[in-house]
């Protein structure tokens, strides 16, 4: 009975076999990497408008439309010599997103009004530690610089109904 | 004095051969098992991912080594320690080579030449049962000690095949002894040619005992978690799996002395003749490690292509199947050295 299986078993391995010779499909990460759709959800940024003010009112609507509760803030009052720093009167003092609990889905950028939150298309890297996870305004409002700041033109032709 | 000092070299030199080859198996078979499915296996620890066993190793120091509370505690550190003891002790009485004339002495390169070396191989087999056998019992969980009876039965069922194949080689070279076996099958006269019924039954037998797939129920991590090796961490388990990839060198090993011609080649005598008798010693043991190399990436090979046994069928083609063609082997051997040979 041995026998009947022997020679299925050798046409299996050189079938095997040929695979040593074909090309392996992985992609070498971080050398290679594939391409992300436009609309790719990565790690979120804080908008700033043309003149370089912070757009986020501290509103809370993007932390009531999380659905894993990640988003927490601290609203404060502009004073008067902050004018070119904040756009409105109410800004957000402190502004948390604890990266671990966020699911990526994108609702709170569908949810701000004041198109100030997006997720953009860069990976959150990783940590150590999970209180290192909770990512403040440092992190999370793009540069005052005009060369750094993030190209989120894609995103706002979807949400802008 | 001389003759301790020099058995104790090759102890020693053969010990570490034997660890850093079973070292590299582990970083071969998950590279051979990367390239078999379409995808490239470790490759950033060090380039190409050689320092990757370095690391593994280094995971296994590092871990947590616990005993469970309601174990056996002292079956529960013995049983990789056998397991790691037969598997280091078969390599004593394997012929590495012919000899190396080295300070006006004629050094043998096997350690110690018995008269009874494949006796003395299958008896550490045997023990090696208890190895996983203990490891399950020991560890005072109903899973492993099901792992760890399915293991053992497979390997005391396909111990007599083998035993019964390896009985025709020894009719024909008339001693047990490992030298003597290796020394007949001059040049191209490789015992596969005249034994290959028994080549087949051996390397089948092979695979149960090592526990390598496609007969590996006593370990696969669908069915049974890790089956005798659940509960064990840090070094206990990387003696088990260590003990695991040294079975396999020694089987493979066994299968190049007894079928494959050991340490010949065709043209050794070619050779001999015009390099001298140390060139041809060292060629000799090139050519026994490619083939133990060539067999080790056999059995991987055939891990990656064969679905596992089933219980009953395993036992089936052990008992029923295996154990009449190794006595009809017997037998065909036997009555063509009565009446044609001879």
């Amino acid at each position: 009975m041995e026998r009947l299986y022997l020679p299925a078993i050798i046409k299996g391995m050189f079938i095997t076999f040929s695979h040593l010779f074909k090309k392996a499909a992985t992609v070498k990460y971080p050398e290679q990497k594939r391409p992300f759709a436009p609309v790719y959800r990565g790690m979120h940024v804080l908008k700033r408008d043309e003149m370089g003010r912070e757009n986020c009112t501290a509103c809370g609507l993007c932390a009531v439309a999380c659905p894993a509760e990640a988003i927490t803030m601290v609203a404060a009052e502009r004073k008067p010599g902050e004018e070119m720093k904040f756009r409105e009167e109410k800004y957000a003092a402190v502004y948390e997103i604890n990266m671990l609990r966020c699911i990526f889905c994108g609702l709170c950028e569908e949810a701000c009004p004041k198109e100030a939150i997006f997720l953009t298309d860069r990976i959150t890297p990783t940590e150590y530690n999970r209180e290192n996870f909770i990512y403040g305004k440092d992190k999370l409002v793009e540069p005052l610089a005009l060369e750094q700041r993030i190209d989120v033109t894609k995103r706002q032709q979807y949400t802008r109904d | 004095m001389d003759l301790i000092l020099e058995k104790s070299i090759l102890i020693i030199v053969i010990f570490s051969i034997t660890l850093v080859i079973a070292m590299y198996s582990t970083y071969m078979e998950r590279k051979v098992a990367a390239f078999l499915q379409d995808r490239i296996g470790p490759d950033r620890a060090g380039p190409f991912g050689i320092l990757q066993p370095l690391a593994d190793g280094g995971k296994m120091f590092f871990k947590e080594d616990f005993i469970p509370a309601k174990s056996e505690r002292w079956l529960f550190i013995l049983g990789p320690g056998i397991a790691m003891l037969t598997a280091l002790m078969t390599s004593a009485v394997i012929p590495w080579g012919t000899s190396i004339e080295m300070f006006g002495r004629n050094i043998s390169l096997q350690v110690a030449d018995i008269n009874i070396g494949i006796l003395y191989v299958m008896g550490f087999l045997s023990i090696g049962v208890y190895g996983i056998m203990v490891g399950g019992w020991a560890s005072n969980n109903k899973y492993s000690l099901m792992g760890a009876i399915r293991a053992s039965s497979q390997m005391i069922s396909y111990e007599l095949a083998m035993g019964l194949s390896i009985i025709a080689i020894v009719m024909m070279n008339e001693s047990l002894s490992l030298s003597v076996i290796a020394e007949k099958q001059d040049s191209w006269h490789w015992n596969v040619l005249y034994q290959p019924l028994g080549f087949l039954i051996f390397i089948v037998c092979a695979f149960a005992e090592t526990n390598r797939a496609p007969f590996d129920l006593a370990e696969c991590d669908s069915e049974l978690i890790g089956g005798y090796h659940t509960e064990y961490s840090s070094m206990k388990l990387g003696f088990y799996l260590f003990a695991e990839y040294i079975n396999m060198f020694i089987s493979a090993t066994m299968i190049s002395t007894l079928y494959f011609g050991s340490y010949n080649f065709p043209g050794m005598h070619w050779v001999g003749d015009h390099l001298g008798h140390n060139w041809l010693a060292i060629i000799e043991v090139a050519v026994l490690f490619s083939k133990i190399i060539f067999f080790i990436f056999f059995f991987m090979w055939v891990r990656w292509t064969l679905p596992r046994f089933r219980y009953d069928q395993l036992m089936h083609l052990g008992w029923k199947v295996l154990i009449p063609l190794a006595i009809i082997n017997m037998l065909i051997t036997g009555g063509w050295m009565t009446y044609v040979w001879k």
